[in-house]
């Protein structure tokens, strides 16, 4: 394999090096790399090597425990040839990355896209860096750079027997001109990517060390804690802050934008019950009595409203139905949730009227330096934003709304740094939800239980909608669609079905939506999976059997199925009382399937047993680390399936914190065993595919286990007890 | 001044009586190890050991422990990370986000101490805590792995670690 590289982008990292602009994170803490700028080389924007051969590789994705960090540093790591035993990283910020005209590329960390959308420039870094390194050495040799070989970060000359390391070239290679033209290896060559490497930032989250944002201090700090009105879309009318001033601690009451206020004291308990205690009155507006209950009526018209907007069409599916000699229908629906990150949100600001600067984890630091510019005044120039380690992220740290209230109290204490934390019930009340919808399916069967015909409307919450209204053409938001769009890389439909028709209604509620992990292909592959289940059900077919036909045209996806169904021995009898259910779909670039097996008390207490689930990620950059996201996706997606609901009551969520949102705890997790199946030739993501698969498996399980199909998440509201 | 004894050192705090134990951990002796997750001793991010028994510190007025109670954090469990849990959580990169990790090896340190030899149910029954990113699994292979006569390796895991190792 062969790549054109951008040498105008390597030698703006390489000139802006030389300004010395690599030093000085003004991280006050220890363990954030980089800060020691004296004699480190950068060789490119992407390697820094010491003259101890200590390798530094920036990542410019935010690493949230997906592993990411690991990952992208492996395919640096592969390419630059050094010793990964050397390898330590760090975050470049999204400041300087402005102002290197955005060298390490996009920040932003969501959609699984960490890998697949930067591996080939990351490696491209390392190979640049290698050949420069390898050109420095031979020049001081005065032989052929092709007469040099490089290995473990040591650089041979075999005519001469001459021998060097990279630390000991790194400033000459730093002086080097980038080549034009790198080749990047064929993946089946890898020795340090595609191997099942420890993570590079496990020890000090085991020895408390690590420091989260929340974590953070500074000399003169001061902490906040924050309310917002309770109803999304309300004000702040009032506050009375005599009523709290003189209590220990206090410093100040501020009003944060229109609708919120913070107490800010020495501490952040002493701010958190002197807000508590802060008498504060709220104009609620016009959303003070919306409800759940009100909402789901709106979606249900939707179902059958003509305003619809197509996502996928094939052949004439209402024609189809019309005609076919068996129609089966189903409604289904899926609820709010909220992220509940187990860090809740937070961001240290400190503001003069020349600069303002944030330490925060978030998921998007340009986005993230934006909304700081914006609620600062200052031009983007005089903001930087600088990344901690996430406490857990999955869509929600994407947004900026902490850190604009975070900027907004910093600007009312010129100098001061603050440290803004959310309380949990903020957290849970202030949430990004996962969007709400229904859907109506409708399969038109022919004599012979084929699927001719297939209809899915959508009716509700478009993401796009709430976050990116700019992004909506023609009044479609195309992410509704993820798991249901036409043939293609990223989020297809993958079953053949002659006629086919998925459109969606849009219905906004007032509940801002936000992207959570796996988006929409959480719910849409539950209504796709567990109707396919219905259909086979209802046509005598095996649910394997039928899924097999419908994916005949597609490989990749009957593959995964097909692994899953070998693992879990589909054509053996299930242990007595153990019964079986599958799932399939594409996402993220990936193919998935799950088999989960379940038993169900005659009392209806349900027990997940074990879970088989296969992932073709196209190229696998660190399989124990996709085994542990697999692993982790299906303890998010069953908590959601099990749990996962908020609701709302007079225009707000009523869920204020882990007793009233229950999520799934050790003695429920089942046995996850993953099959990593990268069949080469295309990159997809990890982190989220499989999320979708895991509900719907398991209640099709349920449903093989019961007789009760369950439409409407969560489980928690439903009784599984014979009747 | 009010003192509690923290990781075999006596240490003093300004707070009042009712504020919780995790708050003057976290902000008045600088040991930020233990986490705030919920506040209400739902999710076990707090947890500490008390005189070896543990508590979610979040909800533990500092009023009621004693200057001489021992309390110990996840930064005194052991010196360097040397504890056998926190070995094993390394072997097996238990953690994700980590975030959680410092209540689960708390809490993890108190079930091996009572039962060096922890079942299925054992386990259970004693990891309660929350995690969002989902290591439910690779915390039970580590806490067995951390267990008397456990072994990494079992966990079959097979991580390659920079030392060379395979776990």
């Amino acid at each position: 394999m062969s790549a054109r590289v951008s040498r105008r982008r390597f030698l703006g990292a390489s000139a802006a090096a030389a300004g010395g602009l690599v030093v000085g994170f003004h991280v006050p803490f220890a363990s954030a790399a980089g800060a020691k700028g004296d004699a480190m080389p950068e060789i490119n924007a992407w390697v820094l090597v010491r003259p101890d051969d200590t390798v530094v590789i920036r990542i410019a994705r935010s690493e949230m425990g997906q592993g990411t960090l690991t990952g992208l540093a492996q395919l640096v790591a592969e390419e630059l040839d050094c010793d990964w035993a050397k390898v330590t990283t760090e975050y470049p910020t999204p400041g300087q990355n402005l102002a290197r005209s955005r060298v390490w590329g996009n920040f932003s960390t969501g959609g699984s896209r960490g890998i697949r959308d930067s591996h080939e420039y990351v490696r491209k870094g390392g190979a640049t860096a290698r050949t420069m390194l390898v050109q420095a050495a031979a020049d001081g040799w005065r032989v052929p750079a092709s007469e040099c070989a490089a290995a473990a970060s040591v650089i041979t000359h075999a005519a001469s027997g001459r021998r060097t390391t990279y630390g000991k070239v790194a400033a000459a290679a730093a002086r080097v001109s980038p080549p034009t033209e790198v080749a990047l290896k064929d993946p089946k060559d890898w020795k340090i990517a595609g191997k099942r490497l420890a993570r590079l930032d496990t020890a000090d989250k085991v020895t408390g060390a690590q420091i989260y944002g929340m974590d953070l201090r500074m000399p003169g700090m001061l902490n906040a804690a924050i309310k917002a009105c309770p109803v999304f879309g309300g004000k702040l009318a009032s506050f009375d802050d005599a009523a709290v001033a003189k209590r220990k601690g206090v410093k100040r009451v501020v009003r944060v934008g229109d609708n919120a206020v913070a107490v800010v004291a020495d501490t952040w308990w002493r701010a958190k019950t002197a807000l508590d205690a802060l008498p504060v009155e709220w104009d609620y507006g016009a959303n003070a009595k919306a409800s759940s209950a009100a909402f789901a009526n709106v979606l249900k018209a939707g179902l059958d409203a003509s305003d619809a907007v197509v996502g996928n069409r094939v052949g004439d599916a209402r024609a189809a139905i019309a005609s076919a000699p068996r129609r089966i229908e189903a409604v289904y629906s899926y609820p709010h949730q909220n992220h509940a990150t187990m860090e809740v949100m937070n961001a240290t600001a400190r503001w003069t009227a020349e600069r303002c600067e944030v330490w925060t984890p978030t998921q998007n630091g340009e986005a993230a330096l934006a909304a700081v510019s914006e609620a600062a005044q200052l031009p983007l120039a005089q903001c930087d934003v600088y990344k901690t380690l996430l406490g857990g992220g999955f869509g929600r740290r994407g947004a900026s709304d902490w850190i604009r209230q975070a900027v907004l109290i910093a600007r009312q204490m010129p100098g001061t740094p603050v440290k803004l934390i959310w309380s949990r019930e903020e957290d849970m009340t202030q949430g990004r939800y996962h969007p709400v919808t229904q859907c109506k399916l409708v399969a038109g069967i022919d004599d012979k239980g084929n699927v001719t015909a297939l209809h899915m409307r959508i009716s509700g919450q478009s993401i796009l909608a709430g976050v990116a209204p700019a992004n909506i053409k023609d009044g479609k938001d195309p992410v509704v669609f993820q798991g249901l769009n036409p043939p293609g890389p990223e989020s297809s439909f993958v079953y053949g079905i002659p006629n086919l028709l998925i459109d969606h209604a849009m219905r906004n509620p007032h509940v801002p939506p936000g992207f959570w992990r796996g988006v929409n292909l959480n719910q849409n592959t539950i209504y796709l999976e567990c109707f396919v289940d219905e259909v086979a059900h209802a046509t005598g077919q095996d649910p394997l059997a039928l899924r097999r036909t419908l994916l005949a045209k597609s490989p990749k996806s009957l593959a995964v199925l097909n692994a899953v169904a070998a693992r879990i021995g589909w054509d053996t009898p299930a242990p007595a009382g153990v019964y079986r259910g599958l799932a399939q779909t594409m996402g993220f670039g990936s193919y998935v399937a799950a088999c989960a097996e379940v038993s169900v008390s005659p009392q209806g207490d349900l027990r997940i047993r074990r879970i088989v689930a296969a992932t073709d990620c196209g190229y696998a950059v660190n399989p124990q680390q996709i085994e542990a996201q697999v692993e982790g996706s299906f303890a998010y997606g069953l908590s959601a399936a099990l749990y996962g609901e908020c609701t709302v009551k007079d225009g707000r969520i009523e869920q204020r914190n882990f007793d009233g949102y229950r999520v799934l705890r050790m003695d429920e997790m089942p046995a996850v065993e993953t099959i990593v199946m990268p069949s080469g030739g295309f990159w997809g993501g990890v982190g989220e595919p499989t999320i979708a698969v895991a509900a719907p498996a398991v209640l099709n399980a349920i449903f093989a286990a019961t007789g009760l199909r369950i439409r409407e998440l969560p489980l928690k509201n439903h009784s599984l007890a014979k009747a | 001044m009010p003192t509690l004894t923290v990781n075999g050192k006596v240490r003093s705090f300004d707070a009042e009586p009712d504020t919780p134990l995790l708050w003057v951990l976290r902000e008045q002796l600088g040991l930020t190890g233990t986490k705030y997750g919920c506040g209400v001793a739902q999710c076990g991010a707090c947890t500490v050991l008390i005189d070896g028994a543990p508590m979610r510190s979040c909800v533990r007025p500092v009023s009621t422990v004693t200057p001489t109670q021992n309390v110990v954090t996840i930064e005194g469990l052991s010196a360097r990370g040397t504890h056998p849990l926190q070995k094993a959580w390394v072997a097996l990169d238990v953690p994700q986000c980590g975030f959680c990790q410092s209540g689960m090896i708390m809490a993890a340190s108190v079930l091996l101490a009572a039962k060096p030899e922890p079942t299925d149910a054992d386990i259970d029954a004693a990891m309660t805590n929350i995690c969002r990113c989902g290591t439910y699994n690779r915390v039970r292979a580590a806490i067995k792995a951390a267990a008397q006569g456990g072994d990494a390796r079992r966990a079959g895991l097979a991580i390659q670690h920079s030392d060379g190792s395979t776990t």
